[in-house]
């Protein structure tokens, strides 16, 4: 296995994780590790987690750091290739036919293709990183495709030949884990499991965010929102509630309002869900009170 | 295992933390193994917690095995405790696996140290039923009209021709456009063609379900002949792979074959155990991806709930859609009452009447209706 030379600079998890801070992502060292590991040895990174953990901010820091280009691809059920690959400009390829008159044409010129996310990060792989966002979305035949595709890095157009990689892209898969994916695909990627980060790396990832928030403010939210994500919620506060739900307390608490009713009253930014909101009312201000504290 | 191959000896401890790993069910393939080798000469090592890192990267555990796999570590490049088997919860009663065309004494873990285990099985009261011959009900002959129609589909990956559709034909459209003289008069479109999902019906057959077990084995096998991919399993003390015997075209022939296979009816219900059974074995796991899931069960849980949930939460992820059907819900209003239920209550898409033959039959025929 060639270990490539495309991270210039960055010869450790160390050092990238470095890196990663520098443009506003806080890496613990399993991530780090695993992006180091994956860039190095030309895997694709494979991110599983809780949404709202940060996976796809991953992907986000990792171009920045690289300086390239973030392609994304967004998966759904139903996804398929030409929402992925390439499709061919048909209303372009008739009129053409019909100006062309008694002359010949070639209507799978450049012109006529419509290049989907996949076949640019092909085209350009060494200016761009790939994020196929969500891929526990799509359903198994995308994944199958999508298993040729990382193996080869290259993709056949019918009608015009094949297009290979001049060197193997960086790419960054997430997945909710909405449901397992296959075996398969898991074994060629590097794979990282981004759990909910540890309180003092919170605390520090809403203050680097937000930097009107106190200290203070910040480890606040970060021991009601940890208390939080231990209740049935349907949809418990990731990264990004936290920090806006900082920020917004600040504000009002900025507008007069006092501390535990500043948090209180911005909930609704970390609480997305009005059964979720229901279920947590009556024992709000017990949490709150014992955040603040 | 021999290998005639030379590895260097640094090497070596590594690849033998896989063989350990794969003792211990984590499936790892050939690609992993070189990549973590590669992983490991890339960071140096400079200590141990590098190594764990690689391992964690390269090698992938399931995060609900994080545990074991550390445990698994610490054993091999610690040398910590004596060794723990990953597959606990050994007690002697193990749900068994059986299938068409094998001993049904085969243990579910290939696995010699299990062997001694396994066979000495607590004697379950095998009893082998007769089924009577009732007439065809009616849900069972509007299951095998309807169920071609009806039955949930997916779309498959090919495309056909259509009045209206998504895409364009444009190889059609050019060669009618041909005739008149380059003019187009007509677009022809394309749509995706729909396939018909896989449906996989797991049936409790154990004492407590014993009133429907008859009815439910009918129902299995008119579904089994209505359509073309369906996967049946029944379970108790044992998981049993019924489809084929289900597939011989005479009901009374297949059921009385069915009867001679399946070896727990009327028994305990080990629930639990059996689904961890269903999704241990690759194949069968498959069978689950992407289908309509639908188990027939009062779970009345002798295991322990635990298992029940993991193996349940286990098989929504992989399910297009899960149903569980219990005799114990009889209307809208029902809330959950046996343990087992509570725990999988959340993991569920449907939890509702299994109670007569018709309701099952509405349910399957109402599948392809909903959106997941």
């Amino acid at each position: 296995m060639a270990v490539r030379s495309n991270i210039v600079g960055i010869d450790s998890p160390e050092a990238l994780e470095k890196a990663l801070r520098a443009a506003y992502y806080l890496a613990d060292e399993g991530l780090a590790t695993a992006a180091y590991l994956g860039l190095a040895l030309g895997k694709p990174l494979l991110l599983e987690g809780a949404p709202g953990v940060g996976k796809t901010e991953a992907a986000k820091a990792i171009a920045a750091v690289l300086g390239r280009r973030l392609i994304r691809l967004q998966c759904y059920e139903g996804i398929d290739a030409s929402a992925a690959l390439y499709e061919w400009n048909y209303p372009r390829q008739m009129l053409a036919i019909r100006q062309a008159g008694d002359e010949s044409i070639d209507i799978y010129g450049e012109t006529f293709l419509i290049e989907r996310p996949m076949l640019a990060a092909l085209r350009a792989p060494d200016s761009t990183v790939l994020l196929i966002d969500e891929i526990d979305r799509a359903d198994q035949e995308f994944e199958a495709f999508l298993l040729e595709f990382l193996s080869d890095f290259q993709i056949s157009i019918p009608e015009r030949g094949t297009v290979r990689a001049a060197e193997r892209p960086v790419v960054v898969l997430t997945s909710n884990r909405t449901r397992d994916l296959h075996e398969a695909l898991r074994r060629r990627c590097v794979y990282h499991w981004i759990d909910y980060p540890s309180a003092e790396r919170e605390a520090r990832i809403i203050m680097m965010r937000a930097s009107s928030v106190a200290e203070a403010t910040a480890r606040a939210v970060v021991a009601a929102v940890e208390r939080l994500r231990r209740e049935p919620l349907s949809k418990a506060p990731g990264i990004a509630e936290a920090v806006d739900w900082a920020e917004a307390a600040t504000l009002l608490n900025k507008g007069g309002a006092r501390w535990p009713d500043a948090f209180k009253r911005s909930i609704g930014v970390a609480l997305k869900d009005e059964e979720d909101l229901h279920f947590i009312a009556p024992r709000l201000d017990a949490m709150l009170a014992e955040a603040t504290a | 295992m021999s290998t005639d191959l030379q590895l260097p000896r640094a090497a070596r401890t590594f690849v033998s933390f896989v063989a350990l790993l794969r003792a211990n069910g984590f499936a790892v393939a050939p690609e992993q193994t070189t990549a973590f080798l590669a992983a490991i000469a890339l960071l140096g090592p400079r200590k141990l917690e590098d190594i764990r890192q690689s391992a964690l990267a390269t090698l992938a555990p399931p995060p609900e095995r994080r545990a074991t796999f550390d445990r698994l570590f610490d054993l091999h490049f610690r040398g910590s405790e004596a060794i723990e088997r990953a597959e606990d919860g050994e007690d002697d009663e193990t749900v068994r696996l059986q299938e068409e065309g094998r001993g049904d004494e085969e243990p579910l873990l290939a696995d010699d140290a299990n062997e001694s285990g396994l066979t000495a099985t607590r004697a379950e009261a095998l009893v082998e039923r007769r089924f009577a011959q009732l007439s065809t009900t009616d849900a069972l002959r509007r299951l095998a009209r309807e169920a071609p129609r009806r039955l949930p589909r997916r779309r498959g990956h090919r495309r056909m021709r259509a009045r209206r559709g998504p895409f364009a034909d444009l190889r059609r459209t050019l060669r009618d456009s041909v005739r008149s003289d380059g003019e187009i008069l007509r677009l022809g479109h394309m749509r995706r063609r729909q396939r018909p999902r896989k449906v996989l019906l797991l049936i409790d057959v154990s004492g407590s379900m014993k009133s429907r077990t008859e009815e439910n084995m009918k129902l299995a096998h008119a579904l089994v002949q209505a359509a073309p991919n369906v996967e049946v399993f029944t379970f108790g003390t044992r998981l049993t792979r019924v489809t084929r015997v289900l597939r011989l075209k005479r009901r009374e022939q297949a059921l009385s074959a069915a009867a001679h296979l399946v070896s727990d009816w009327d028994g305990g219900t080990r629930i639990g155990d059996a689904l961890q059974a269903f999704l241990a074995v690759p194949r069968f796991g498959g069978y689950a991806r992407g289908a309509a899931v639908i188990i027939v069960s009062d779970g009345l849980e002798r295991g322990e709930p635990d298992a029940l949930r993991d193996a349940v939460a286990k098989l929504s992820r992989r399910a297009w859609r899960l149903s569980w059907l219990t005799p114990l819900a009889t209307g809208p209003g029902f809330r959950p009452q046996t343990e087992a239920l509570v725990a999988i209550e959340r993991f569920v898409d449907d939890l509702v009447d299994g109670g007569s033959s018709a309701s099952i039959v509405a349910h399957v025929l109402a599948l392809g209706r909903r959106a997941a």
